[in-house]
């Protein structure tokens, strides 16, 4: 991790790279991610070599590298220390423990150290406000920050000790499963769900299923009744996707099955396990404990739709998964559950790859992640076409949710109507809810779809008084105190995950700010509402944070509201208004307080333009401010 | 095609051939759909969201939307035309733009669009990015302060010139740029020239030629014989 990378260095580590990655540029991101781990950031020689060796366009490499949070295009500290800045870390005192870290290091936020020796700085949610206040150093997690932990932080950093040596217990991360029903506590057998579904195809080989009187050879890799049959069980299960949107799972894996091979192509599974949303870390937990059964998932959807490659795309921040995840794919090849011939089926081949993404939100979009995969920035593509038909390379995809796969494999072993009894009519199943904030026991809790807001507050252990309940993110609904008896689930409160609880001490206005800013540093800015949009709404908030607002902002804010909501180019900016709107609503006093004045409209704060003047002296006394500027 | 079908273009009816979008079947009636990053000679991009219409009601691209028979589209109505004077001011107030002192003043399609939809300030407070000057090329130079990444400079130099001198890079309003093809950063080491298709298909004045700079006055030029709703119809 040095602070450059000479020619010499570039020519040891980077060859190696790129021939594991077969000089591919598809594989961009991988081949970027090993290189800066191996030489600490991507120097425009190494941008240059990457881009000559896999014949890509040099602009075009160094506009991926440029796009992800976590490559760095200029060097970097030895040391990189990066708060995970989500509300609820914010709650838990990150920012205090960040500026104790910063003084015991001489630092500013966000610029290096002159010795080149460290940087600290915000990054978006890092997946663990169950047990926040977290950080990643050098994109490794570490959990449960203290004061203490920061003094021998910085002791450990001024000595450079290697990030092995760090104290192991630093980096233990938690599955805090706190209520388990058919996922979390599942004790699935590796291969289970393949065997089941590969007898139902033996079953239905007389043409009794419902829908096998489709194609079934049509550009299947194998002949098999099988696939069809399966299907049938996921029409049966009413299966709907899990990353917050709810669409049918059936729907998407019949289109991409039926969607025609050009010459040379295969069709595509993904897991997106890109989960960015703030507030939801349930993926990380099922790629801990329950990674068989997703893998499964991966498969058994592989067979449904003859498909032959399989990708997991994993957050950057969960880089501590990689190699564990690569262990149980090593696994399940050499016990035959993936590979060539699949349970000894001649024909049936599938594999999956893990691949990392780099620090961007946006890559949850479904047609982002794929942009990603092929080794490019995280762009939302012009819809339609949809990946069903033209993903990964043109071929057809099917991408779904980590959770989505989890309850595929199930329904493949337990078949359909088993899961279609399990929730609400039109939510069937259960829920993984990643439950954080002004709670006792903050964690996963598994319901059957329908538990009532309230009855998972009782759960959880809520002893301060609530005054919210943000659901499924920023992007998803605040759900104020009269209203805690709505349910979970399609038909009222659909969600990715995501339960963030704020009793009545917490500053909802604050909580929105805190989601303007996160909004504004994830837009992709391909379009023009959401890029520009998004800074704009972020800016009136810390205008009125600063007690310089007025009715006048908060009309602009709704303004913007419209503006992005209908000419966005994906949902990102669609939804970007959405915490603004919501506590404008619900808790408008928290904006009132805030408000200098009910009519006037203070455009420029005189004692603001003195902050370059106070830096330069050093000065910050009564005497440096105007008096009485209001 | 024998059979063409219609669509309603704020009532009237558009004739269309299969495959064609909204704005291009508008066009070729002779119908104006405000835009700035579509260029029709080129694959839509869908960035700037100028061209945002109603598509029986739902809001969509006109650039990106596929005309089909009996669509109804509403274009300039008077909600439309606001959001797309917000839209211009976002786009005046992200950029550093001193019309006044542009070279490109009267030939920017930025500035004709903003004339011709009737926006009379920035409305938001300016960003005044840091954003740099190319002059490194003995024949084009570039000013970054006024891209509004459109992304056609991109698209030229690849499909036309076959050269990718330019790609779109970064993230979010303070990243998102063009990015230039060679170690350097800078146009000179790149084999891009002035006759390439990619130096003169700028809309605004980032792309610029030197020496040519005030070759027509300013009164003379595209957009002060006639307004953004005839040039581009008549391109």
């Amino acid at each position: 991790m040095q602070a450059s990378s000479s020619p010499q260095e570039i020519s040891t580590a980077l060859p190696a790279i790129l021939a594991r990655h077969g000089h591919d540029g598809t594989r961009l991101m991988q081949i970027l991610r090993e290189a800066q781990e191996a030489l600490g950031w991507l120097s425009p020689a190494l941008l240059t070599e990457v881009a000559r060796d896999v014949g890509r366009p040099r602009a075009e490499v160094e506009g991926t590298a440029a796009f992800y949070s976590f490559f760095h295009t200029r060097p970097r500290g030895k040391y990189c220390v990066l708060w995970s800045d989500n509300i609820t870390d914010r709650m838990l005192g990150n920012r205090e423990l960040l500026k104790a870290l910063c003084a015991k290091l001489w630092l500013e936020p966000g610029r290096m150290s002159e010795d080149g020796l460290v940087s600290v700085n915000t990054t978006a949610c890092t997946g663990m406000c169950d047990q926040g206040p977290a950080v990643l150093v050098n994109y490794r997690a570490i959990t449960r920050m203290t004061m203490e932990r920061v003094d021998a932080m910085a002791e450990l950093i001024r000595n450079e000790v290697p990030l092995s040596e760090w104290p192991a217990e630093w980096f233990a991360v938690e599955d805090n499963v706190r209520r388990g029903d058919i996922l979390l506590s599942s004790r699935f057998e590796p291969g289970s769900a393949l065997r089941a579904a590969i007898a139902r195809a033996r079953a239905s080989v007389d043409g009794l299923m419902p829908s096998s009187d489709r194609s079934v050879k049509e550009s299947l890799p194998h002949g098999l009744v099988g696939p069809t049959a399966l299907l049938d069980e996921i029409r049966l299960s009413n299966l709907r996707g899990r990353g917050g949107a709810g669409f049918s799972t059936r729907l998407k894996w019949e289109a991409c099955r039926n969607a025609p091979l050009k010459e040379g192509q295969t069709r595509i599974v993904i897991c997106n396990a890109d989960e960015g949303e703030p507030g939801t870390f349930k993926d990380r937990v099922l790629l801990t404990s329950h990674a068989d059964l997703v893998f499964e998932g991966m498969t058994v959807a592989a067979y449904a739709i003859g498909a032959t490659r399989g990708f997991v795309y994993l957050r950057g921040e969960y880089r501590y998964l990689l190699e564990p995840l690569q262990e149980v794919l090593a696994r399940r090849r050499a016990a035959g559950l993936l590979g060539n011939n699949i349970l000894g089926i001649a024909g049936a081949d599938f594999d999956i790859e893990v691949h990392l993404g780099a620090g961007a939100y946006i890559c949850g979009e479904e047609s982002a992640l794929i942009e990603s995969l092929e080794g490019k920035p995280g762009r939302p593509r012009i819809r339609p076409p949809f990946p069903v038909t033209h993903g990964y390379l043109d071929q057809p995809t099917i991408v779904n949710n980590v959770e989505t796969f989890a309850c595929a494999a199930l329904i493949a072993l337990n078949g359909g109507e088993w899961f279609a009894r399990i929730g609400t009519k039109q939510s069937t199943g259960t829920k993984i809810l990643s439950v954080s904030g002004d709670v006792e026991r903050p964690g996963l809790y598994e319901y059957p779809f329908g538990v009532s807001v309230s009855q998972v507050l009782q759960d959880c252990g809520v002893t301060n008084c609530i005054q919210a309940v943000q659901v499924s993110g920023p992007s998803g609904v605040c759900v104020g105190q009269d209203e805690l008896d709505r349910r979970i689930g399609f038909e009222d409160i659909p969600t990715a995950g995501a339960f963030m609880v704020f009793d009545c001490t917490r500053d909802m206005f604050e909580v929105a700010r805190n989601f303007a800013h996160f909004f504004a540093h994830e837009s992709c800015g391909f379009c023009t509402p959401c890029r520009v949009g998004t800074q704009i709404v972020a800016r009136l908030m810390d205008k009125l944070a600063a007690g310089q607002g007025s009715p006048y902002d908060i009309n602009e804010m709704f303004k913007m509201h419209r503006l992005m909501q209908g000419a966005s180019h994906c949902g990102l900016g669609n939804t970007a208004c959405n915490p603004m709107i919501d506590t404008l609503t619900k808790f408008k006093p928290a904006y009132e307080r805030r408000l200098k004045s009910l009519d006037f409209v203070p455009g420029f704060d005189l004692d603001a333009a003195l902050s370059q003047a106070r830096q330069m002296t050093g000065r910050d006394d009564a005497a440096a401010h105007l008096a009485g500027t209001d | 095609m024998d059979e063409q079908g219609t669509f309603l273009l704020d009532g009237e009816a558009i004739p269309f051939t299969p495959g064609q979008t909204v704005i291009q079947a508008a066009k070729a009636a002779g119908r104006y759909i405000p835009h700035l990053c579509w260029h029709p000679d080129f694959a839509p991009h869908g960035s700037c969201k100028l061209c945002t219409v109603k598509v029986n009601g739902r809001f969509g691209s006109a650039c990106t939307t596929a005309a089909a028979a009996g669509m109804n589209v509403d274009n300039r109505t008077p909600e439309l035309d606001d959001k797309r004077r917000t839209l211009l001011q976002l786009l005046f107030v992200e950029g550093n733009h001193f019309c006044p002192s542009c070279e490109k003043s009267g030939d920017c399609l930025l500035q004709a669009t903003a004339y011709e939809l009737g926006m009379m300030s920035p409305h938001f407070d300016h960003f005044f990015p840091d954003r740099p000057v190319d002059a490194s090329h003995p024949d084009v130079m570039l000013d970054f302060n006024r891209c509004i990444m459109c992304a056609l400079c991109v698209q030229a130099s690849h499909e036309v010139d076959g050269k990718n001198v330019f790609a779109m890079g970064g993230r979010g309003m303070r990243g998102r740029r063009v990015i230039i093809n060679s170690e350097s950063g800078r146009l000179g080491d790149t084999d891009f020239a002035a006759t390439d298709r990619a130096a003169s298909v700028c809309p605004v004045g980032v792309i610029l030629k030197k020496r040519i700079g005030f070759a027509v006055p300013i009164g003379r030029r595209t957009y002060d014989k006639a307004p953004a709703s005839a040039v581009e119809v008549a391109k």
